[in-house]
């Protein structure tokens, strides 16, 4: 008896194994970037901002996506983030005197980086985080820092002829839940059948298995997915909403914000941010850099 | 509570999808839990293997597991469920190992004198296990089988994650509509969930008190 147990249970996660070596792990690890923003050393701030807190504690909390190719996504060797957003973060980082190593990663996806920023378990929030006036209510936004649009992806060869939004009508198109495409979708193209999942990966999984259409979202997630999918995807190339990403921090912070916006000009002006793109989303793409957004200081 | 008021619809359409998720699943669970406890029971030893094979691939798996094998897994060898009923089968699945593991300690509490008697009188293994047996192991187990079924409710909350609009996936979904509405979000879901939990547990009770039996 005790033998028979030992030898199903042996058999059990021996099916389980071989069912589970189907799937892919979608590894898609990069050699970890160099950090090329220096680190401002004598830097004062007047006594009691943000600017000076941090400082002074020598380290900082940044809430960034861990999912998202080319702008957050980590590096299960270095177990840290990587990609443009990361880039940016670091740059605001080192002109606070904050080293790269000294600041501390919290993985925020879309639905919680208002509480996160309103808790204060985050100092700032860099993670493809779309300005607009319902979280103005919330949080403060320093940026944009870059301007991406809603896309569709599709399979190789585009088997649906889907070549915008419209055509999605009957069709079903995959998104994240709690996502603001996702609501796009739902609001303005009520005729498409929307498959939600948690986690854009799946998306793609979905895609390549055929249960959906298409896949929509900012395109730079898109071109990600592309870059990672060996030609299984096309990108339609057809954005049709603009999404201003923006540096979340906590309201009324204006001094702060102001800080950044700062700091986020003079990163346009001196060619770190280009740099930073070229090394991340720009080298997934394969894209030079576009021009820099105007800071909107509202 | 005004934007709960709003969003009354969605609601309503996550309550019902969460509903109809758990009573097919639960359905398949009960179905199939009764059946694996009897082949755990009978006297033909494979079919006991295979029932332990199950109940032993099931009970140790990580129910996220089991639905990602039947969204993502199964289509690598081309077999496309639909997401509900994907849901359905990976909740539905994985419970019946508990409901079996539940039943099976139903029939060990019967008495073995009682399965004796009636193979004396010239019943069959099934006959005895459909007239004598079962009958007097559901009693017992009214309590834990409860237990199994209110855990299923809230199991079902991982069916968000792969393509099921249920309950919890408005967490997420109004939270970004309006953030500053989580604490009211959060509540509308839980009471929701406690809306077919409650009733379940009271349900239970009632039926176990009903069939009371005195030893």
């Amino acid at each position: 008896m005790r033998i028979t147990r030992y030898a199903a249970s042996l058999a059990a996660a021996g099916f389980l194994l071989t069912a589970c070596g189907g799937s892919e792990a979608g590894n898609q690890a990069e050699e970890a970037t160099e950090n090329t923003a220096e680190v401002a050393e004598e830097v004062e701030f007047e006594a009691g901002t943000t600017m000076a807190e941090l400082n002074e504690a020598g380290s900082i909390t940044i809430g960034t996506k861990f999912d998202q190719p080319g702008f957050g996504l980590l590096n299960p060797n270095t177990e840290e983030p990587e990609g443009f957003d990361v880039e940016i973060a670091k740059i605001v980082a080192a002109k606070l005197g904050i080293a790269a190593e000294d600041i501390e990663w919290v993985e925020t996806v879309s639905a919680n980086r208002e509480p996160f920023l309103q808790n204060g378990q985050v100092d700032m929030v860099v993670a493809t985080y779309t300005i607009n006036d319902a979280r103005k209510q919330l949080i403060d936004f320093a940026g944009p820092y870059y301007e991406a649009g809603q896309d569709i992806m599709v399979a190789e060869g585009n088997p649906g002829g889907i070549e915008g939004p419209e055509d999605l009508a009957g069709k079903n198109v995959c998104s994240v839940e709690g996502s603001t495409p996702a609501q796009n979708i739902r609001d303005n193209y009520p005729e498409a059948t929307l498959t939600l999942f948690d986690v854009y990966s799946k998306c793609a999984d979905a895609l390549a298995a055929g249960q959906v259409d298409a896949v929509t979202t900012d395109n730079v997630i898109l071109t990600g997915l592309v870059a990672g999918s060996d030609g299984g995807f096309e990108l339609v190339g057809n954005p049709f909403t603009t999404e201003p990403y923006g540096i979340g921090v906590t309201l009324g912070d204006t001094e702060f914000r102001n800080f950044i916006n700062d700091v986020l000009e003079e990163s346009f002006e001196d060619g770190s941010w280009a740099e930073a793109w070229d090394r991340t989303a720009g080298d997934i793409s394969g894209t030079e850099a576009p021009e820099p957004p105007s800071v909107d200081r509202y | 509570m005004q934007f709960l008021a709003d969003n009354f619809g969605l609601l309503w359409d996550a309550f019902l999808t969460t509903l109809s998720l758990s009573l097919l699943a639960g359905l398949l669970a009960l179905v199939l839990g009764t059946l694996l406890a009897a082949a755990r029971v009978s006297p033909i030893p494979p079919l006991r293997g295979l029932a332990t094979f199950y109940v032993e691939v099931f009970r140790n798996t990580p129910l996220t597991v089991v639905f990602f094998f039947m969204i993502f897994g199964l289509p690598q060898i081309d077999f496309i469920l639909g997401f509900f009923t994907g849901a359905v089968l990976s909740l539905g699945l994985y419970t019946a190992a508990f409901v079996g593991e539940a039943i099976r300690s139903g029939i060990n509490a019967v008495s073995a004198g009682q399965a004796e008697a009636s193979r004396a009188i010239g019943l069959t293994f099934g006959q005895s296990l459909r007239e004598v047996v079962l009958p007097q192991a559901f009693r017992t187990v009214i309590p834990p089988l409860g237990n199994v079924f209110i855990a299923m409710v809230k199991n079902s909350s991982i069916a968000a994650g792969f393509a099921t609009s249920e309950l919890s996936s408005l967490l997420p979904r109004l939270v970004n509509a309006d953030a500053g509405q989580l604490t009211a979000v959060l509540l509308g879901v839980v009471i929701a969930y406690m809306l077919i939990t409650l009733p379940l547990a009271f349900g239970v009770h009632r039926l176990e008190r009903r069939v009371a039996i005195l030893r």
